[in-house]
C-alpha cells in the first residue's frame, strides 16, 4: 500500500512539469494560437531561472529571496520568448506552426549552450533544498513535493477559474473561437492575444525551471527537458482544454512515464526491457484516442478553439 | 463645424498587397537574412567566450560559416547529401501543405519508414538476393510512411479531426516504436543496432551522387505534378477553399486521402534513402529533427518545389557552418540551433513586409504616406 502511495506522490511531482507546460499552452490556445514553441519556451524558462541561481546561489541571500528571484528569472526569459512569438504571429501575422517550431529550435539550442557552461554545484545544490520547502529533509516520499509543485496546482486551478468564471476569460475564449466577432463586440483582440501568449509562456517556463531545479535536480536534467515540452502539448488535448483537468492528466502521464521503473518491484507483473517504450508510448496513444473520440462526438465544448492556428487580419474577408 | 466631425486617423494603417514584384520580394528576404546574420554575430559575441574577449575576431566567425560547407570536397559532398535528405522530406510535405493540411508529422512518417525498411533488411537480409531485398525494402518503406500519414488523413476526412495535433502525436508513437523494436532486435541490451551488411543501395560516382540525383528528379517531378496536372489543380482548389471545391464537384475527402498517401509515400522515399542509402541501421535519431526543419523549409519556399532547393540549401548551409563554428570555437553542439532559430525569426518576420503595406498617418492628415 505504502509503495503505491509513494508512487502516486512521485507521479504527481513529475506531472507538475507538464501541469505548468500545458496550463500555459491552454491559455495560448484559447486565444487561438497553437504555440508549438512551448518546448523551447520551457527550456528557456529553465535556463533563465538557472542563470539567476548561478549568480546568487552562493551569495547567502535569505532563502525565500533566492526562491523568488529564481522564479522571476524563469518568468523573464520565457515571457521574452512569448513576446517574440506573439510579435511574429499577432503583429506580423506569421504562420504559427513555423514560428513555433523556429522558437523551439532556438530555445532548445540556446538553453543547451547556456547550461553547458554553468556550474551545477552553484545553481543546484543549495537551492534545491529551498525549493522543497516545507517538506525538505523528510525521509518519506513527501520530500519530493515543494513550493513549486503547489504553485503548479494553484496556477492550474486559477487559470480554470479565470477562463471559465470571469469576464476576462469569456473575452479570451471569444477571441480564440472567432476573433472577428470578438473584435466587432469591442474586445481588443491584439491585447488579449499578446497577454494570453506571454502569460502562458511564463507559466510554461516555470515548468522547465521546476523540472531542472526541483524534480530532477541533476546536472543532466536539461538534456531531457525538450521531450516533456511536447508531452505538455499532448496533455492539452488529453485535458480537453481545461486547465484543472491537467492536474489529473499530468499525474496519469507521469505515472505512465515512470511506471516502467516502478513495476519491476511488483512480482506478479512480468516485465521485460521492451515494456518501457510501450508504456512511454501510451500517453501519446491515449492522447490520439481522446482527439479522435472528441472529434467523432463533435461536442463544441470539447473541441479545439475554432480559430486555432489561423492568423487574424481585421480587413480580410 | 467641420473640425468637430473630424475623426482621428490611426497612426499606423495596414493593407494587404495585391501583388508584389518577385525581385522586390527576394530583395526583402535577402535583407532579412543579412540582418539576421548580423544578429547572429552579436549573439555569438555574447555566447562564445573567445569572441567576447576579442571582438575583433568576428571576421573569423563569418569565415568559419563558409568554411563549414565548402573548405574541402568531402564537406561539400556532405553538404549536398544532407541538403538532399532535407529537401526530400520538404518535398514530401509540399502536396499536403498546398492543400492547407498542416502535417507536422513528417518526422514520424520518415522515421517509421526507416524502421520498416530496416526491419525487412534485418529479417530477410542474406536470405534472399540483394536486388530483391532492396525492392522489398523500398516497398516496405513507402508502405509504412503511407500508413502513418493515412491514419490522420482518414480521421480528418471522416470526422474533421485536428490534423496538426494528430500528426504531431504520431511522431512520438513512431519514436517509441523504434525504441521498442531496438530492444527486441538487439540481444545485448545496448539498444543500438550495428550497421547491417546487406541492403545497401548501389552507388554511382561517389557515395552520395545517386541520392542527390533521385531527390533532384523528385523536385522536378513534383513541380510538374503540382503545376500541370489535374491532381495538382484539385489540391490547390481544396487548399484555397473547401466550399469552392465542393461546388465544382471535387470530392474533398478523396483529395485529402490521396494527397496524404502521396505525402506519406514520399516521406517513405526519404526514409528509404536514409535507411538503405546511408545508414543500414535505425535509431530514434535516424531522422534527427529534420522532419520539423522540413516544415520550415517548405514554408520558406512558399511550397514551390524548385525554390525549395534554395531554401533547403540555406538552412543546411547555416547548420553546417554553425556546426563548424561550435567545433572551432569550442561551444556546445547545440549552437547551430541558435543560429538557425535567429535567421528563421527574421525570414518569418520579413514575410509581413512582403504581404502587407504599412501606411503611416501623414502630418497633414490627408492621404496616408506609405513605406516599403
Amino acid at each position: 500500500m505504502n509503495m503505491w502511495l509513494n508512487f502516486l506522490i512521485d507521479s504527481l511531482a513529475f506531472g507538475a512539469t507538464f501541469m505548468y507546460g500545458s496550463t500555459g499552452e491552454i491559455l495560448t490556445e484559447k486565444a487561438g494560437h497553437l504555440n508549438l514553441g512551448i518546448p523551447g519556451i520551457m527550456c528557456m524558462g529553465g535556463a533563465g531561472g538557472c542563470l539567476v541561481l548561478n549568480a546568487i546561489g552562493k551569495s547567502g541571500l535569505p532563502g525565500f529571496l533566492i526562491v523568488i528571484l529564481g522564479v522571476l528569472g524563469a518568468l523573464a526569459l520565457s515571457m521574452l520568448c512569448g513576446l517574440i512569438y506573439s510579435f511574429l504571429t499577432v503583429t506580423l501575422r506569421a504562420n504559427q506552426n513555423v514560428t513555433g517550431l523556429a522558437l523551439t529550435t532556438f530555445g532548445g539550442g540556446l538553453m543547451k549552450v547556456i547550461m553547458s557552461k554553468m556550474d551545477a554545484t552553484v545553481y543546484l545544490v543549495g537551492p534545491k533544498m529551498l525549493y522543497r520547502w516545507p517538506f525538505a529533509g523528510r525521509q518519506d516520499s513527501l520530500q519530493c513535493l515543494g513550493v513549486l509543485f503547489f504553485l503548479a496546482v494553484i496556477v492550474a486551478l486559477a487559470a480554470s477559474w479565470v477562463l471559465f468564471r470571469t469576464k476576462v476569460g469569456l473575452h479570451l475564449r471569444a477571441v480564440g473561437e472567432n476573433p472577428a466577432t470578438a473584435d466587432a463586440v469591442g474586445i481588443n483582440v491584439t491585447k488579449y492575444k499578446y497577454a494570453a501568449t506571454c502569460i502562458g509562456s511564463g507559466i510554461a517556463g516555470l515548468g522547465g525551471f521546476y523540472y531542472i531545479i526541483d524534480y530532477m535536480a541533476s546536472q543532466e536534467a536539461y538534456l531531457s527537458l525538450e521531450a516533456f515540452g511536447w508531452l505538455s502539448i499532448a496533455l492539452v488535448i488529453f485535458a480537453l482544454w481545461r486547465p484543472h483537468l491537467t492536474i489529473i492528466g499530468s499525474t496519469v502521464f507521469g505515472f505512465l512515464f515512470s511506471a516502467s521503473s516502478f513495476i519491476t518491484n511488483i512480482s506478479w507483473i512480468r516485465v521485460t526491457m521492451a515494456t518501457k517504450p510501450i508504456l512511454q508510448m501510451l500517453p501519446y496513444v491515449v492522447t490520439i484516442l481522446v482527439l479522435v473520440v472528441t472529434s467523432v462526438r463533435n461536442k463544441r465544448e470539447n473541441q479545439p478553439p475554432q480559430s486555432l492556428g489561423l492568423p487574424y487580419f481585421r480587413e480580410e474577408r | 463645424m467641420a473640425q468637430a466631425s473630424e475623426h482621428k486617423e490611426p497612426l499606423i494603417h495596414l493593407s494587404k498587397r495585391t501583388g508584389v514584384a518577385p525581385l522586390r520580394a527576394w530583395l526583402i528576404r535577402l535583407a532579412a537574412v543579412a540582418l539576421g546574420l548580423i544578429v547572429c554575430g552579436l549573439a555569438a559575441m555574447l555566447l562564445i567566450e573567445r569572441l567576447r574577449d576579442n571582438p575583433g575576431r568576428i571576421g573569423e566567425f563569418y569565415y568559419t560559416f563558409i568554411k563549414g560547407s565548402f573548405s574541402t570536397s568531402r564537406k561539400f559532398w556532405k553538404f549536398l547529401k544532407n541538403l538532399s535528405i532535407l529537401l526530400c522530406i520538404s518535398l514530401a510535405l509540399t502536396p499536403s501543405f498546398r492543400m492547407r493540411f498542416w502535417n507536422t508529422g513528417a518526422e514520424g512518417q520518415t522515421l517509421v519508414s526507416v524502421l520498416g525498411c530496416i526491419a525487412v533488411d534485418f529479417y530477410l537480409g542474406g536470405k534472399i538476393p540483394e536486388w530483391l531485398l532492396l525492392i522489398l525494402m523500398f516497398i516496405a518503406a513507402l508502405a509504412c510512411g503511407a500508413v502513418w500519414a493515412l491514419i490522420p488523413a482518414l480521421c480528418k476526412a471522416r470526422w474533421n479531426t485536428n490534423e496538426t495535433l494528430f500528426t504531431l502525436m504520431m511522431n512520438y508513437v513512431a519514436t517509441f516504436l523504434v525504441s521498442y523494436c531496438l530492444v527486441i532486435w538487439v540481444a545485448n541490451g545496448s539498444s543500438s543496432l550495428p550497421k547491417l551488411k546487406t541492403g545497401k543501395l548501389p552507388t554511382i560516382g561517389n557515395d552520395y551522387l545517386l541520392i542527390i540525383l533521385i531527390v533532384l528528379l523528385l523536385a522536378v517531378g513534383l513541380y510538374i505534378y503540382l503545376s500541370y496536372t489535374k491532381h495538382g489543380y484539385e489540391i490547390s482548389v481544396v487548399g484555397e477553399s473547401v466550399r469552392t471545391a465542393q461546388y465544382v464537384g471535387i470530392s474533398v475527402k478523396k483529395v485529402i486521402v490521396r494527397t496524404m498517401l502521396l505525402n506519406g509515400a514520399l516521406c517513405g522515399l526519404a526514409g528509404y534513402l536514409i535507411g538503405a542509402g546511408l545508414d543500414q541501421s535505425v535509431t530514434v535519431n535516424s531522422v534527427g529533427g529534420q522532419g520539423f526543419t522540413a516544415i520550415m523549409v517548405a514554408w520558406l519556399a512558399k511550397f514551390n518545389p524548385l525554390v525549395m532547393i534554395i531554401t533547403a540549401g540555406l538552412i543546411q548551409l547555416l547548420n553546417q557552418g554553425a556546426a563548424q563554428i561550435s567545433q572551432d570555437f569550442n561551444v556546445s553542439g547545440a549552437f547551430p540551433d541558435v543560429i538557425v532559430g535567429i535567421i528563421l525569426f527574421f525570414i518569418i518576420g520579413c514575410e509581413f513586409f512582403i504581404n502587407y503595406q504599412v501606411h503611416f498617418r501623414s502630418r497633414a492628415g490627408q492621404e496616408g504616406r506609405s513605406v516599403k
